[in-house]
């Protein structure tokens, strides 16, 4: 069977990592903003299992399971912020919560 | 008996306790009573000391009260040294302190301060017999810088005018460079002799020490110094008449009969230091000679009856120091009581009269005051009498020996005799130029005179000291122990021609006077209309320019200085430290901006820069 060379692999999860990157930073919408972090989680979680194939170890399946329950824990305390924030202002734009006068 | 001696500034310690204690508001029936009947107490024990000391016959008694302290060698005590010296201060001290006090009483009464105004007096008393009495130096510098306090305090006593508080600044400050001077005195004797004890200090000096030697001459220059600053002599005589701004009271206590004569009396009793050092010795005398005459000149010109009395003070402690400087010690020591008292009346007559003219100080807005104002008439009369050395008052018997003493020196003898004689000259023409001006003449007066204030309490004294003036020529100074081994014993026979020349000098001068400001045979328009008399009279009624001198000498640059340094350039390096810090930090307080997503971003951006670094380097 013929594998999938391990630079694509690392490619991709450097690409989704950007993107989500990217998401995180120009996004205003906070619920796009959690939703991108889950996509940089992903991408990391990716090169993970592409590393543990490619090296045959079983540690980096291990670190993506752990990814994965981290990031269901993460979601579940940020979606319940969101609400609590949504509750309190009526809006879900982060700039709006900005109160430090630097 | 002579144990008590202690109880002498222990009286007013105590007087000037009980008024400030009660913080100055002790009604003036019981303050009036403590203020003056302390120095009375004073002045009752220091007559039978006085007494008893003279009558025994001994040449001095030390009483140690307790030791002050104990450095290594060094422990002054709190000791009280009696000799002839200190008991004819002492008896001035009290005596003419006791006929103040009383005259104080009634003409502080209508003062609102007149608590305050004796405690100050009582602790001035206390100082000043410590200063003549203490056995050491450190104990005489303890007085020496009391009585410059209670000067301060009392020439600025009408505190309200800030004219009283420059002029008590001036005194102060004047006086402190010549303390100064005397302090590093102090030091330098103790170094080098080992001892601060006035006696242990003068034999020590006359064993270890050669005539004329520099330690010797170094510490007599320094002791001057102290000696010019309290005493008013050139070059510090300018504080003087600018302490006039102080009550009337005062001025005849502290800046006629006795603080000022506190540099005469420091010089005589370390006598034998400035015998070891005759140049500084001589320039003591020209010193006193100089201050006479210019200060004679200026007293010729002053308006302000007060002002003429201030002048013709320093002029008479000139004649002290001319004395002190040719080795005639007790014509000096007896000039000095025989001014405390004619000078003491005269200031006490002056204060009735500004008095009785509501608080006028301007002679030439009185005039033809001798019937509405009697007991001044006499006192004055009496009082420029003593003062111009009129023939068989006070002051003629003193300043007689003085000029015989400055002629008796060899060398430059001659010249020091004219030029007292020249200032005795003076002397008469501006004494009785402010007598004719004020007594005689017609009436300038603005207030009506109402009455003569007076009372006994004001009268009494001036009739005392009207007796004293008249009569102390004929008090012994017992100080022939106290001078013994430096004197020039020698009778000195001088010429009639002489003696007729200083009688007859001070009357020439009254006679001018009279003709001018009298019977108006000369004018003293006539006289001033030309303009080098303008630009002469200018001159001297500013004091021949010293404080011109001063202001653009010292007073100037200093404030200058301080002008630049109002910003302090030693701090502005630390400043700039400061100032750097905050725009560092005003800088990284933008960064902060609390967005979330800057931060986000600023740690992106260095995470790729170092890993941009890692993967290049």
């Amino acid at each position: 069977m013929e594998t999938i060379p391990v630079e694509h692999g690392l490619i991709l999860a450097g690409i989704l990592f950007c993107l989500g990157l990217i998401g995180v930073l120009t996004r205003r919408n906070i619920v796009f903003v959690l939703m991108s972090l889950e996509v940089m989680l992903n991408a990391s979680g990716l090169a993970f299992i592409v590393a543990a194939t490619r090296w045959g170890h079983a540690e980096g399946q291990v670190m993506f399971l752990m990814i994965l329950t981290l990031a269901a824990a993460e979601v579940a305390v940020g979606l319940g912020l969101i609400i609590q924030m949504f509750r309190r202002y009526q809006t879900v734009d982060i700039s709006v919560l900005s109160e430090m006068k630097g | 008996m002579l144990e008590l001696i202690w109880l002498l500034p222990t009286f007013p310690l105590l007087g000037f306790l009980a008024l400030v204690l009660t913080g100055g508001t002790l009604p003036k029936q019981i303050a009036g009573p403590i203020g003056a009947g302390s120095i009375g107490l004073s002045f009752a024990v220091a007559a039978l000391i006085a007494m008893e000391f003279v009558g025994s016959g001994e040449d001095y008694f030390v009483y140690e009260a307790w030791t002050w302290m104990s450095v290594g060698n060094f422990s002054p005590g709190v000791t009280f040294y009696l000799d002839g010296l200190s008991t004819v201060m002492m008896l001035v001290i009290t005596g003419v302190g006791f006929l103040i006090h009383l005259y104080a009483t009634g003409y502080m009464a209508d003062d609102p301060s007149f608590a305050r105004f004796f405690s100050y007096m009582n602790l001035f008393v206390a100082a000043m017999l410590m200063l003549v009495l203490g056995d050491n130096l450190v104990l005489l510098y303890l007085g020496w810088e009391g009585v410059g306090l209670c000067s301060y305090l009392l020439i600025g006593f009408w505190y309200t005018n800030p004219a009283n508080g420059y002029a008590a600044r001036k005194a102060f400050v004047v006086t402190r460079v010549g303390d100064t001077s005397m302090a590093i005195g102090l030091f330098l004797l103790f170094a080098q002799l080992g001892t601060l004890n006035i006696q242990d200090l003068m034999h020590a000096a006359e064993g270890e020490w050669e005539i004329g030697s520099g330690y010797a001459v170094a510490a007599a220059l320094l002791l001057l110094g102290g000696a010019v600053g309290k005493s008013a002599q050139l070059p510090l005589q300018t504080w003087l008449p600018d302490a006039m701004a102080g009550p009337t009271p005062i001025s005849a206590l502290i800046h006629a009969a006795t603080m000022v004569t506190a540099g005469v009396y420091l010089i005589a009793r370390t006598h034998i230091l400035f015998e070891l050092a005759p140049s500084v010795q001589l320039l003591v005398a020209w010193i006193g000679l100089a201050t006479l005459l210019i200060s004679g000149f200026t007293a010729m010109t002053q308006s302000d009856i007060k002002r003429v009395l201030a002048y013709s003070t320093v002029s008479q402690i000139g004649y002290m120091f001319l004395g002190l400087g040719v080795g005639a010690w007790s014509a000096s020591v007896f000039h000095l009581m025989t001014h405390a008292f004619f000078k003491a009346l005269l200031f006490l007559a002056s204060g009735t009269v500004i008095l009785s003219l509501h608080h006028e100080q301007n002679i030439f807005k009185m005039g033809a005051l001798r019937k509405a104002l009697p007991v001044s008439f006499a006192s004055f009369l009496i009082g420029s009498l003593a003062l111009t050395a009129f023939p068989f008052t006070s002051g003629y018997f003193s300043k007689d020996e003085i000029l015989l003493g400055a002629l008796a020196v060899e060398g430059v003898g001659t010249w020091l005799w004219l030029g007292g004689v020249i200032g005795a000259f003076f002397t008469g023409i501006y004494t009785f130029r402010l007598f004719f001006i004020v007594f005689f003449g017609e009436s300038n007066v603005e207030h009506h005179v109402d009455r003569e204030v007076g009372g006994w309490h004001m009268n009494g004294p001036l009739i005392i000291l009207m007796i004293l003036a008249l009569v102390g020529g004929f008090i012994h100074v017992p100080v022939e122990a106290v001078f013994s081994h430096g004197e020039a014993h020698d009778e000195h026979h001088v010429s009639g021609l002489i003696h007729g020349i200083m009688i007859a000098v001070p009357l020439i001068g009254i006679g001018i006077s009279y003709l001018f400001f009298m019977s108006k045979t000369f004018s003293v328009e006539k006289l001033m209309s030309s303009g080098l008399a303008q630009s002469l009279h200018k001159f001297w009624l500013g004091g021949w320019g010293f404080d011109t001198l001063y202001n653009a000498l010292i007073v100037a640059p200093f404030l200058f200085l301080a002008r630049i340094n109002r910003k302090d350039l030693v701090d502005s390096f630390y400043a700039l430290i400061v100032t750097l810090s905050q725009a560092a930090n005003g800088m990284i307080v933008k960064t902060q901006t609390g967005s979330l997503r800057w931060y986000a971003l600023t740690l992106v951006g260095g995470l790729v820069i170092i890993v941009t670094l890692g993967v290049l380097l």
